[in-house]
C-alpha cells in the first residue's frame, strides 16, 4: 500500500521552484515601485534608529534633568526638551520601539485568532460558520478604534493591554479574509481531488489552501500593522493606552500639548514620526498589493 | 426589494442583542467589584450594597442581563456615578454634537474626495492627479489628534482665522470637521479613483464613446453610477471610522460630544456613562450600515436577487 497523502505532497513539492519565481517576480516589480522603495526606506531608517537608538543618542530617554528643561531644538539637543529636561530626539528614537513592538504583536495577535478562525469558517460552513459570522458582526459593530478603547476599558491602561484590545480589535479583519479566500479557493479542482484522495482536512487546509490566502494575508497585515500604530498612539494620546514615563509617541503629543504655544517641538515631531511610520508600512502595503494583483502586473 | 430590506433588517437583530451583551458586559469583566465600580470610588458601603441589589448582582448573569435589557428597552441606562443624571439624558445632550461633527465631516470628504476622485480618472497621470494622490497618501497616514493639533497651532494660534475649541458658531465647527474628515477624504479620493478607472476601461463607455457621445455624458451619465457601488460600500464604513475618529477628534477640540464624554468617563471610572456611549455609537452604525445596504441594491439591482451574503 503506498501513501496517497504522501504521493499529493510529493507532487505538491515539485511546484516549489515555480513558486520561487513567482516570489522573484513579485520582488522585481516591488523594486520598479518608487512608493514602495521609498517606504522600505524609511521603514528601514525606523527600525535601524529603533535597534541602535543607546548608539545614536548618548541620552537617556527618560531621565530627568530639570537644568535642561524647555529647551528649542539646538545642536546638544536636536528637537529639544520636554518639560522635564528629557530629550525630545532620544525620545522619539526609543519610541520608535514602543510603536513597533505594538504593531508587530498586536497584528500578530489578531493573525493568530483571525486566520485559523476563518480558515475553518469558510472550509466547514455550515451552524460553526454561521455562528463564526454573527460573533464578527457584532465586533465591527463597533466601529474603527472603538473596539480598542472598549477592551482597554476592560483590561486596563498599559501598553500590554493596548496591544490585546489593538489585536482582538484586527480579529474581525483576518476572520474575514481568509473566510473570503478560502471559499473562494475550497471548490477548486485540486482540493476536490486531494479530498478524494483521502486526505485530512486540517492537511488540505493548511498545506493546499493557506498557500492561496498568503498574497492577501501579507498585504493586509501591513496596512494593519499602520492601523495598530495609529491605533495604539490614539490610545496612548486619550490617556488609555503607555504611561509615563513610558517614551510613546501618543502619549509624548498630548502630554506636549499643554506647551504648544512655547515648547511645540514636543507636539510636532512625535507626531510627525507617527505619520512617516504610519506611511511607510502604507506605501509597502500599496506596492506589495500591486506586486500580487497579476491584472495590475500588466497593466504597467 | 422590499424582501432584501426586510431581511436585510432582520439579519440587524442578533447584532444588537449582541452589541447589547457586550457592552453589558463591561462592567462585569473589569476586575474586582462591579457594585463598587458602579457605585463610584466614594461611595459608602450602604450606598454600594444599594446598587448591588438594584442590579440584582447576586443573581445569576442571565437574569443581570434580563433586567438591564428590559430597563434599556425602556430608555434607563442607569445613572452617572460623577453627576448624578440619567446617562439618557447625559446622551441626549452629547450625541447631537457628534452627529453633526461627524457628518459635517462626512459631507466634506464627499464633496472634495468625489471631486478630486472623478478628476484625477480623467485626466490621469496628470500633475494634478499625481498631487492630489500623493496628498491622499499623506491625509491616510497622518494621525487625526496631531493633525488636529497642528491646525490649532496654525489657524487659531498663529493666523487667529477660527476657535481652537468650544462649539457655538459655524466658525468652531471648521477646523474639527476638517481633522476629522481629512482621512476619509483621501480614502474616498482614492477609491473613486480606481474605482472610475475600472468602469472607464470598460466595453460599454468603448461603446458610448464610439457612439459620438459628449466626454462628459460618458462619465457623469454611463460611467459614474455604477462607478459609485464601492464608493457607498467604503462611505458606509468610513462613517464609523469617523465615529471612532470622533473621540480623538473631540478631545483635541474640547468639542462636547459622545466621544469626549466616553474618554472622560473611563478615565472617571464612570461606568455608566462608558457603557451608555459606546452603546449609541454602536447602534448607529449598525443603523448606518443598514441604510447604506439599502442604498447599495438601490444602485445594483442585482443584490436583490443574488444571495444574502452581501457585504
Amino acid at each position: 500500500m503506498f501513501d496517497k497523502g504522501k504521493k499529493i505532497d510529493a507532487l505538491s513539492n515539485l511546484s516549489t521552484p515555480k513558486k520561487d519565481t513567482e516570489l522573484r517576480q513579485v520582488w522585481r516589480h516591488l523594486r520598479r515601485n518608487r512608493l514602495a522603495m521609498a517606504g522600505l526606506a524609511i521603514l528601514c531608517i525606523f527600525v535601524l534608529s529603533a535597534i541602535f537608538a543607546p548608539l545614536i543618542t548618548p541620552f537617556d530617554p527618560i531621565k530627568i534633568d530639570f537644568g535642561s528643561a524647555y529647551q528649542a531644538p539646538s545642536s546638544e539637543h536636536l528637537l529639544g526638551t520636554d518639560w522635564l529636561g528629557r530629550d525630545n530626539f532620544s525620545r522619539i528614537l526609543y519610541g520608535a520601539r514602543i510603536s513597533l513592538l505594538i504593531g508587530f504583536i498586536s497584528v500578530a495577535i489578531g493573525m493568530v485568532i483571525g486566520v485559523p478562525v476563518g480558515a475553518l469558517s469558510g472550509y466547514y460552513g455550515g451552524k460553526f460558520d454561521l455562528l463564526i459570522q454573527r460573533i464578527i458582526d457584532i465586533l465591527i459593530a463597533f466601529p474603527g478604534i472603538l473596539l480598542a478603547i472598549v477592551v482597554v476599558t476592560i483590561l486596563g491602561v498599559g501598553v500590554e493591554n493596548v496591544m490585546i484590545a489593538v489585536g482582538i480589535a484586527s480579529v474581525p479583519i483576518y476572520t474575514r479574509l481568509v473566510r473570503g479566500s478560502v471559499l473562494s479557493v475550497k471548490e477548486q479542482g485540486y482540493v476536490s481531488a486531494a479530498k478524494a484522495l483521502g486526505i485530512g482536512d486540517m492537511r488540505i487546509i493548511i498545506r493546499h489552501i493557506m498557500p492561496n490566502c498568503l498574497g492577501p494575508i501579507i498585504v493586509q497585515s501591513t496596512f494593519q500593522i499602520a492601523t495598530a500604530i495609529l491605533w495604539a498612539a490614539g490610545l496612548g494620546f486619550l490617556g488609555l493606552g503607555a504611561q509615563a514615563p513610558d517614551p510613546e509617541w501618543g502619549r509624548m503629543l498630548s502630554d506636549g500639548r499643554q506647551y504648544i504655544r512655547t515648547a511645540h517641538h514636543l507636539t510636532t515631531y512625535p507626531g510627525l514620526a507617527i505619520f512617516f511610520m504610519v506611511l511607510g508600512f502604507n506605501l509597502i502595503g500599496d506596492g506589495m498589493r500591486d506586486a500580487l494583483d497579476p491584472r495590475s502586473r500588466r497593466h504597467r | 426589494m422590499y424582501g432584501y430590506v426586510i431581511r436585510r433588517l432582520l439579519l440587524a437583530v442578533p447584532v444588537l442583542i449582541g452589541v447589547s451583551i457586550l457592552v453589558f458586559a463591561i462592567i462585569r469583566f473589569i476586575p474586582g467589584d462591579p457594585a463598587r465600580a458602579i457605585a463610584g470610588v466614594h461611595a459608602s458601603p450602604e450606598y454600594i450594597e444599594q446598587v448591588r441589589r438594584d442590579l440584582l448582582l447576586d443573581e445569576g448573569l442571565h437574569v443581570q442581563y434580563y433586567v438591564y435589557l428590559t430597563n434599556l428597552l425602556q430608555g434607563d441606562m442607569g445613572r452617572s456615578t460623577f453627576t448624578g443624571r440619567p446617562v439618557t439624558v447625559e446622551l441626549a445632550e452629547r450625541f447631537p454634537n457628534t452627529l453633526l461633527l461627524a457628518s459635517t465631516a462626512m459631507v466634506i470628504a464627499i464633496i472634495i474626495g468625489m471631486s478630486a476622485g472623478i478628476v484625477s480618472a480623467t485626466k490621469r497621470y496628470s500633475l494634478f492627479d499625481n498631487a492630489s494622490m500623493l496628498a491622499a497618501l499623506f491625509g491616510v497616514a497622518a494621525p487625526v489628534f496631531w493633525l488636529g493639533i497642528m491646525f490649532q497651532l496654525l489657524f487659531s494660534v498663529n493666523l487667529g482665522w477660527f476657535p481652537s475649541g468650544g462649539i457655538g458658531t459655524w466658525r468652531h465647527l471648521v477646523l474639527p470637521a476638517l481633522t476629522l474628515g481629512l482621512a476619509t477624504t483621501a480614502l474616498i479620493a482614492r477609491i473613486t479613483r480606481s474605482s472610475m478607472l475600472d468602469v472607464l476601461g470598460q466595453d460599454y463607455i468603448t461603446t458610448a464613446r464610439s457612439k459620438g457621445l459628449v466626454e462628459k455624458v460618458v462619465v457623469y451619465k454611463h460611467a459614474l453610477k455604477n462607478a459609485l457601488i464601492p464608493v457607498v460600500t467604503v462611505m458606509g464604513l468610513q462613517f464609523g471610522t469617523l465615529l471612532g475618529g470622533a473621540v480623538l477628534t473631540e478631545t483635541v477640540f474640547s468639542w462636547p460630544g459622545v466621544g469626549r464624554l466616553m474618554v472622560d468617563s473611563i478615565l472617571a471610572r464612570d461606568y455608566p456613562v462608558v457603557q451608555g456611549a459606546v452603546l449609541i455609537l454602536a447602534l448607529f452604525f449598525v443603523l448606518i450600515n443598514l441604510v447604506v445596504d439599502v442604498i447599495y441594491a438601490f444602485l445594483d439591482p442585482r443584490i436583490t436577487y443574488g444571495s444574502k451574503e452581501v457585504e
